[in-house]
């Protein structure tokens, strides 16, 4: 398996590659860390007439924290995130779910703003933008627009991005106080895709009411999927095991998996269940330190 | 930077690689994988093809120290770079270095055909992690195939791999 020909750009500036984005369009495909576009190169899935290799682009790679949150530069590595402090201290919850992304030696090369440009349904930095309400900036040779993840994620592999624009950063807000966040997810092997993914987010206040959850689930659907009625259900309580099993039960309700290969849709509700009790009952743990009764 | 070499229809590119501490420089075209520079330009066979789309990790090589999949890779985009091969690990013909020296004495292999993914893995894994837990191990090489062994004699040599590198024997 070889890739078909293409013309191959590799520009040191992103002014450079927004240029020839515009002035090449959809025949172009931007090339970061490859880590799904050179399979399907390979298995000629895909055939651009040309590629912009982003990867010389320096500008392009940073972590800093911005605007109450923490912002990362589309061709950061993913294993650069999994290495940083910043994001272990400031978003619990990314620095969790990185580690489900692909496999090490995959993590290497992928890039956070290719993953969220190839809006695969199991990935996981969708399900994490998803689940905090991050953002994505999109830039053009005309200028640049930050979208929301339902203004993003269209579909599976679909997204609102132009063919003249390129993701250049996501920003996920900072971790508030007295919150716990949790990762989890299902799959035959540590690395490959998810059968259901669980991105949690809970809030106590003083005394010890939830007044903040969020859940947000991967691989149940074609996009990131938020479970707002289990949500809502959520606020205002004060944490139960009877309650985050009701939310269990609202999630698997919520959600319309399909069913395929690796699995059947009633698995991946039952799985969503399971994943959203723990979840809730690990988030609250590690605000009172205590198990829920 | 690479730079464009000749007209017509196949654009080709020539670049600058250092593999395994030796520098070449090659014409090459822009849809040549680095497997297949590695394997069919530089004669560096000990490098796997396997799946050719980043799934079973035969491939893996270090790039400027990381583990990476070579068949996901462009030679292109290798310019400048360091690479390192299965045939960098060795220190000469009658020596095999730490790891190799594991995996033959745990039986960590039977056919051979993921050992090299799997060395070039390890020894990244092992630098940066230098006493794993048998489970850190699993985790570390999940992304690596083998049809052979069960991974149980894989991750055996792993962890004696580990305990020779922090401990090397004298002379």
């Amino acid at each position: 398996m070889k890739p078909p020909r293409f013309e191959y750009h590799v520009p040191e500036l992103l002014d450079e590659a927004l240029g020839l984005l515009a002035e090449l369009g959809a025949d172009a495909k931007p090339l970061a860390g490859g880590q799904s576009l050179v399979p399907m190169l390979n298995m000629r899935l895909a055939r651009p007439g040309h590629l912009i290799d982003l990867n010389r682009i320096a500008e392009l790679d940073y972590l800093a924290e911005r605007d109450g949150g923490l912002a990362v530069g589309a061709m950061t590595r993913q294993r650069a995130v999994e290495r940083s402090t910043l994001v272990r201290e400031g978003c619990p919850l990314l620095a969790q779910a990185i580690r489900y992304v692909g496999h090490l030696p995959i993590r290497t090369r992928g890039t956070v703003g290719g993953s969220v440009a190839h809006a695969d349904p199991a990935a996981e930095l969708p399900g994490v933008l998803a689940a905090l309400d991050g953002r994505i900036t999109l830039r053009s040779r005309s200028g640049s627009r930050v979208l929301g993840p339902d203004a993003f994620f269209l579909g599976a592999l679909a997204t609102a991005a132009a063919p003249d624009e390129l993701v250049t950063e996501i920003w996920v807000p900072t971790v508030p106080e007295r919150t716990g966040q949790v990762w989890l997810e299902v799959a035959r092997r540590h690395g490959d895709y998810a059968l259901v993914g669980l991105g949690a987010s809970v809030t106590l206040d003083g005394d010890g009411t939830i007044s903040e959850a969020r859940l947000a689930l991967i691989g149940v659907g074609p996009v990131p999927v938020r479970a707002r009625r289990a949500e809502e259900r959520l606020r205002g309580e004060r944490p139960a095991t009877s309650l985050f099993r009701e939310a269990g039960r609202l999630v698997s309700a919520e959600i319309q998996p399909e069913t395929d290969v690796h699995a059947t849709s009633e698995y991946r509700r039952r799985v969503a269940a399971v994943l959203t009790e723990r979840a809730l009952a690990e988030a609250t743990r590690q605000i009172t330190r205590e198990t829920v009764e | 930077m690479s730079a464009e070499v000749g007209a017509g229809s196949a654009q080709r590119r020539a670049i600058r690689v250092t593999v395994n501490g030796v520098v070449y420089e090659r014409v090459v075209e822009p849809r040549l994988l680095l497997s297949d520079f590695l394997r069919h330009e530089l004669g560096l066979t000990g490098t796997h093809v396997g799946c050719e789309h980043g799934v079973c990790g035969a491939c893996t090589v270090l790039v400027n120290g990381e583990p990476a999949r070579s068949c996901l890779m462009l030679a292109v985009q290798a310019d400048r770079l360091a690479i390192e091969t299965v045939e960098s690990l060795a220190p000469d013909e009658e020596r095999l270095h730490p790891l190799q020296q594991a995996f033959w004495d745990r039986h960590g292999l039977q056919c051979g055909f993921c050992t090299p993914g799997l060395l070039m893995l390890l020894k990244s894994f092992l630098a940066e992690n230098p006493s794993p837990s048998e489970e850190e191990v699993r985790e570390a090489i999940s992304g690596n195939l083998c049809r052979c062994t069960g991974y149980q004699n894989i991750v055996a040599a792993a962890l004696e791999a580990a305990r020779l590198l922090r401990e090397p024997v004298a002379g």
